[in-house]
């Protein structure tokens, strides 16, 4: 019955072999593109429909299909002695991964038809299609591969579709500079990422989920640093550094607002930069196993939330503010695996997916009617020439800022209570991401504010051009609000009398904590956790409070702010340096200082004489010692002590090779010279130690 | 049985007839020698197939011919493959027709000398696949050098005369300890003579191994090349021509790996596993290195040329670890390096025969006026630094975790490789093709010609479809390195007397 799955990545494949050959190269790629884009995605939503369905109502609630064996390697060794190395290319749909093939699929499906607009005076429109249906077919293997390998193709097939098409305007040097930074800050983390899958392996002797999983299940918890679990767990956790953007290797991910908006919104907010929060949460056996490694997780999950944030309180680029906020609220969901609330990170995942992809392509149909204009500062009064802009962008503000009863509130809400209910370092990360929900109120309302209240600031010309965007835009505009307000539904906490269906759901393909999750918190909780919502909402008021009062008439208060708070407003807006920092440190530093300093190692030290044959150490010393010490010497050995028989085979030789005279080079005839005592040498030595 | 009892001579047989026909051609007749060179280069291919289809997936030596040579010395001509030689032996067929086709029209001078010595060097290069005799082994590893050198000394570049004698004289050195070596082997053995399993039942006592090894190491080592001595690499192929690149990166570099696994490991395996741990460190320093020094290359071949030592790096590091998943990695990886590396020289060539120069700096914006070289381009870089789908990810993830029992600190260390592999291509990459065409003689550069499509499309299919249906590769290599990796490690058990020199500890 699910002998189907294998289609559902491979027809947005199709779509990219039929667009890049085919499509390219049509005079006017549109019609063609756009059909073949638009078709193969929806096909892939429907039988991603289907197939979440069937899994649904499978007994084990997961179906597979292995599609064929991709790399056996014979025995291999592992801790438990050999076991046969096979990887299976094998998919699988399991409840986390109906989360994910509905996120996809939905808002991928929405950002295609949206993107058909906004692309359409591109002259690279088939193109940009055809790298897009790419990124769905890496996008749909990874989170439907069966184990860790497949997951890994996907994994770095997103990373180079993200390359193409970050820098997909190549003309553009920060364009083609912002995919290349993207594809090797996201190496480093792969890189890790494969150490992690080696310790498994070597460990459980199968990279398959299903297989690590069961071996894991009812095991110990491992103590200290150095256990095999903990290691492959930070590994791991690495590797989803890089692709979701967490502190260190996040500064990839507001550089890669070069790539057309559409981009921004479907890898960048909704989609791939949540794989590593999928990653976690598909490892959460591991995870739950090494509390070391969910400590890091926690604790670099709250302090990108926070680190991001208050950098994204000044930025001034309209898609740099969401750039930070999506770092930002990924760290929020690695804060809820750090403290075991993996459903509930999930969760932040799917109403993050509607809302931020929301605010992306709000921003585009922003853009878009501006002419191209990012700038914030040069925005201003857009509510009544772009209503419908301004409706949904409001509702994705909203949803983002936490107020009840959109999308984000339930989801943040789940997080924050999880981690405050974790007790130990739950607490420290409790309070770091309430402060960060009043950050993430502010940015948002500042950002909306700076869009839509006051008056226009742009030049005369943009806004002479002012209109709102075309129905293929706005009708995926309206589509997506709607998911921003309900789809935190999903997910309503007992204390509010729901019965959190997401959870309940994903249980079959999640571990837990012990002693942990729905149970623990008993009525008693209810109190202290309806407390702590307010808390939180009251937190998200008081910044869009602020936002309002000082953004939504004149910007002179916030000017104001800015000249008092001089130093710290420039290091916000220099990004504390990190860029500089790293820029200096490992690209011109280890990298680019190490190569030169190494290759002329290689001219000075094992070459010697800088890569010419003169009187020193090294190979050319040796050359020249050869051909100007010793030729001599053996020039006189020709002449005077080598017989008649060894001249003679060297002049056979000098002058039947025709080539040796046109060469001029006296090397040759060295050489002809050895091979001759070669043979004398062997046919002498070979006389000697056989009598 | 029948023919295929004399497929290998057959194989032999071929490209030596064509260098024959094309020496006794008239030398005008500079489109007769280019057809002949192709056409016999294309016959032996097909004829090499037919080693595939016939082929075991055991580990035992198949094809075996033998013949009497110098019976006084107990030497014979003696042929045969398993699973690690049969794919190397199709990868030399299969590259040259490329590289000859590659070379077209961009070799115009001495037209027929160029295929003779291509021919000859093929001829060289199968016999040493085929070798089961040691002496014949060295007389193919010493014929295979004198083509070389010509093709580089003859159509190579400005420099070609420093780059072909420094060639020559490093990989001599190598060779010279080596036959120093079979002697001393010969001798040591009862002077019985110099046939392989032969040799490898009279196992010679360990600390006579560890010197024999370290003999045969060194040879290997040169042309692998292994970190110190890789330094005649870059320039022997920023002169070569093209083919020569082509063959060289291709086939040449494979002789050391194969040499190690053939020859040095089997038949000295206690001296082998004790200096593993050293040839491992020398591996995963070369992949470091080659991957740094190639970042700063500002001329594109160099740079490939440095990356091929970073790639080997992780060849012999799978060597070195010697697990069954390692080694068949390993064997694994020469071929993808083979066809990744041999696909972006040929490029880098397709470069140079329109702009006449590597200089990265020249070009800039190329994917406006070359997208399908721009598209072919990303692709094969993409090939080369092993991502998911293409055949090198294969190749890398089998050495790597196959090695990462046996040396996990070392493991760590290579996978810096992995992540400045990105760095060095896609920074080349953005430097040649994206951005404005800036320079004004590329403003009307022509794109692939349909000979160039069919010199490259071969190698991009077989390197996706490597990528993607790997057991049909490994399927035959595997049992040949089981058995070996079985042999060798029974044999190689620590003994107490051996020359013993400190191991390296790994770093974790």
């Amino acid at each position: 019955m699910s002998g189907y799955l294998f289609l559902i990545p491979l027809l947005p494949l199709l779509g990219f072999v039929l667009n890049f050959v085919v499509g390219t190269r049509l005079a006017k790629p549109k019609p063609f593109a756009t059909a073949v884009a638009w078709s193969t995605v929806a096909l892939s939503l429907v039988l991603s429909v289907f197939a979440v369905i069937e899994a649904a109502g499978a007994p084990d609630h997961q179906i597979g299909q292995v599609l064929f064996s991709w790399i056996p390697g014979g025995m291999a060794e592992t801790v438990a002695g050999p076991r046969p190395f096979a990887i299976d290319w094998a998919l699988r749909v399991d409840p986390l991964s109906s989360v994910m093939l509905m996120v996809v699929c939905g808002v991928g499906f929405l950002i295609h038809v949206y993107a058909a607009g906004y692309m359409a005076h591109d002259p690279g429109y088939a193109r940009f299609f055809s790298y897009l249906n790419l990124f769905m077919f890496a996008m749909l293997t990874l989170v439907m591969g069966a184990n860790f390998l497949v997951l890994f193709v996907g994994w770095e097939g997103v990373g180079l579709c993200s390359y193409l098409l970050i820098g997909f305007w190549y003309h553009k040097q920060s364009a083609s500079d912002a995919g290349k930074k993207a594809f090797i800050v996201n190496r480093v983390g792969d890189a890790f990422f494969l150490l992690g899958m080696f310790t498994l392996f070597v460990n459980f002797g199968s990279l398959d989920f299903a297989t690590v999983t069961a071996a894991l299940s009812g095991g110990h918890a491992e103590a200290g640093w150095n256990g095999p679990l903990t290691f492959a767990a930070l590994m791991l956790f690495l590797g989803a550094c890089g692709k979701s953007a967490q502190v260190p290797l996040y500064v990839w991910l507001p550089d890669a607002m070069e790539g057309p908006t559409p981009v921004s919104a479907l890898i960048h907010a909704a989609t791939m930069v949540t794989a590593g929060v999928y990653m976690v949460a598909r490892s959460s056996a591991l995870y739950v196993l090494a509390p070391n490694a969910l400590l890091v997780v926690a604790l670099v999950g709250a302090f990108t939330a926070l680190f991001a944030a208050s950098i994204g309180l000044v930025q001034t680029d309209i898609k740099r503010v969401l750039a930070y906020s999506t770092v930002s609220q990924l760290g929020y969901m690695f804060l809820a695996c750090g403290v075991g609330a993996f459903s509930a990170g999930v969760f932040h995942l799917g109403t993050h997916a509607f809302f931020k992809a929301l605010l992306f392509l709000c921003a585009g149909s922003v853009i878009h009617a501006m002419s191209g204009e990012q700038e914030l500062p040069k925005m201003g009064g857009l509510r009544k020439k772009l209503p419908w802009t301004h409706a949904t962008m409001l509702i994705g503000c909203i949803a983002i800022a936490g107020i009840p009863p959109l999308a984000g509130f339930f989801s943040k809400d789940e997080i924050l209570w999880s981690a405050f209910r974790h007790g130990g370092y739950g607490q420290l990360v409790w309070a770091t991401g309430l402060l960060t929900a009043g950050m993430t109120a502010f940015y948002m309302f500042r950002l909306y504010h700076l869009t839509f209240s006051g008056r226009f600031r742009g030049t005369h010309e943009q806004e002479h051009h002012l209109h709102e965007s075309p129905k293929v835009m706005t009708i995926p505009l309206a589509l997506l609000a709607v998911g921003a307000v309900f789809a935190g539904l999903l997910g309503i906490p007992a204390a509010l009398g729901g019965s959190n269906w997401i959870e309940h759901f994903l249980h079959p393909a999640i571990a837990t904590l012990g002693g942990h999750g729905a149970a623990a918190a008993g009525e008693a909780g209810h109190g202290t956790e309806l407390m702590l919502m307010g808390v939180s909402v009251a937190v998200a008021a008081l910044g869009i409070g602020l936002a309002w009062v000082l953004y939504a008439a004149d910007l002179s208060k916030a000017e104001g702010l800015a000249k008092s708070f001089a130093g710290v407003h420039r290091v916000l807006l220099h990004k504390y340096y990190v860029d500089e920092l790293y820029g200096a440190v490992f690209v011109r530093g280890l990298v680019l200082g190490g190569g030169r300093a190494l290759f002329s190692s290689d001219r000075m030290v094992f070459d010697g004489g800088g890569g010419e044959v003169k009187a020193g150490l090294g190979v050319n010393g040796l050359a020249w010692f050869t051909r100007d010490v010793i030729s001599k010497l053996s020039n006189l050995w020709d002449r005077y002590v080598v017989d008649g028989a060894v001249n003679f085979t060297g002049f056979v030789f000098d002058n039947g090779s025709y080539y040796l005279r046109h060469l001029q080079n006296g090397f040759v005839q060295h050489y002809i010279l050895y091979s001759a005592m070669g043979v004398l040498l062997l046919v002498g030595l070979t006389r000697l130690v056989t009598y | 049985m029948g023919a295929s009892n004399y497929l290998l001579s057959l194989l032999l047989l071929l490209p030596l007839v064509g260098a024959i026909v094309i020496a006794l051609s008239p030398r005008a007749n500079v489109g007769l020698q280019k057809t002949l060179g192709m056409a016999f280069s294309l016959a032996a291919f097909a004829v090499s197939l037919l080693l595939v289809s016939g082929f075991q997936p055991i580990a035992e030596m198949q094809f075996v011919e033998r013949y009497e040579w110098i019976p006084a010395y107990g030497i014979s001509f003696h042929l045969g493959i398993d699973g690690i030689s049969l794919w190397l032996v199709i990868l030399t067929t299969f590259l040259t027709p490329i590289a000859l086709l590659g070379s077209w029209s961009s070799i115009a001078d001495r037209v027929k000398e160029f295929n003779v010595f291509m021919l000859l060097l093929e001829v060289g290069m199968l016999g040493v696949f085929f070798a089961l005799d040691l002496f014949v082994f060295y007389i193919f590893w010493e014929a295979m050098l004198i083509p070389m050198y010509f093709l580089i000394g003859i159509w190579g570049h400005g420099r070609r005369i420093y780059a072909a004698v420094k060639f020559f004289l490093y990989t001599m050195a190598g060779s010279v300890l080596m036959l120093v070596a079979f002697l001393v082997l010969y001798k040591e053995t009862g002077a019985v003579g110099f046939g392989l399993a032969e040799l490898l039942q009279r196992p010679v006592e360990p600390g006579l191994q560890f010197w024999l090894f370290l003999a045969f190491a060194l040879a290997f080592a040169i042309k692998v090349p292994m970190f110190p001595f890789h330094t005649w690499l870059p320039d022997a192929h920023v002169e070569a021509p093209t083919a020569g690149s082509v063959i060289l990166a291709g086939v040449l570099l494979k002789m050391g790996g194969y040499g190690f696994l053939r020859l040095a490991m089997p038949l000295f395996p206690q001296a082998a596993m004790e200096m593993a741990p050293w040839i491992a460190l020398l591996a995963v320093i070369g992949i470091v290195y080659g991957a740094l020094v190639s970042l700063v290359q500002p001329d594109m071949k160099k740079l490939v040329a440095y990356s091929s030592v970073s790639h080997l790096g992780f060849v012999m590091l799978g060597v070195a670890a010697f697990s069954t998943t390692s080694v068949t990695g390993a064997v694994y990886q020469m071929l993808n390096h083979g066809i990744s590396t041999g696909a972006l020289f040929l490029m880098v060539g397709m470069l140079y025969d329109r702009r006449h120069t590597r200089d990265i700096a020249e070009f800039g914006g190329l994917k406006t006026v070359m997208p399908w070289f721009s598209a072919l381009f990303l692709m094969v870089g993409l090939s080369s630094i092993a991502v998911p789908g293409f055949n090198g990810f294969v190749g890398e993830f089998l050495i790597l975790v196959g090695s990462w029992r046996a040396f996990p600190g070392y493991v760590i260390v290579a996978s810096l490789g992995v992540i400045l592999a990105a760095a060095y291509m896609l920074w080349m990459i953005q430097r040649v093709l994206y951005g404005e065409v800036t320079n004004p003689k590329n403003e009307k550069l022509a794109d692939l010609t349909p000979r160039e499509l069919v010199v490259l499309l071969p190698l991009l299919f077989l390197a996706v479809y490597m990528g993607i249906f790997s057991p049909q590769f490994t399927r035959t290599i595997e049992p040949s390195v089981a058995a070996l990796v079985r042999d060798v490690r029974a044999a190689g058990a620590p003994v107490h007397n051996a020359a013993a020199l400190p191991a390296p500890a790994p770093a974790r």
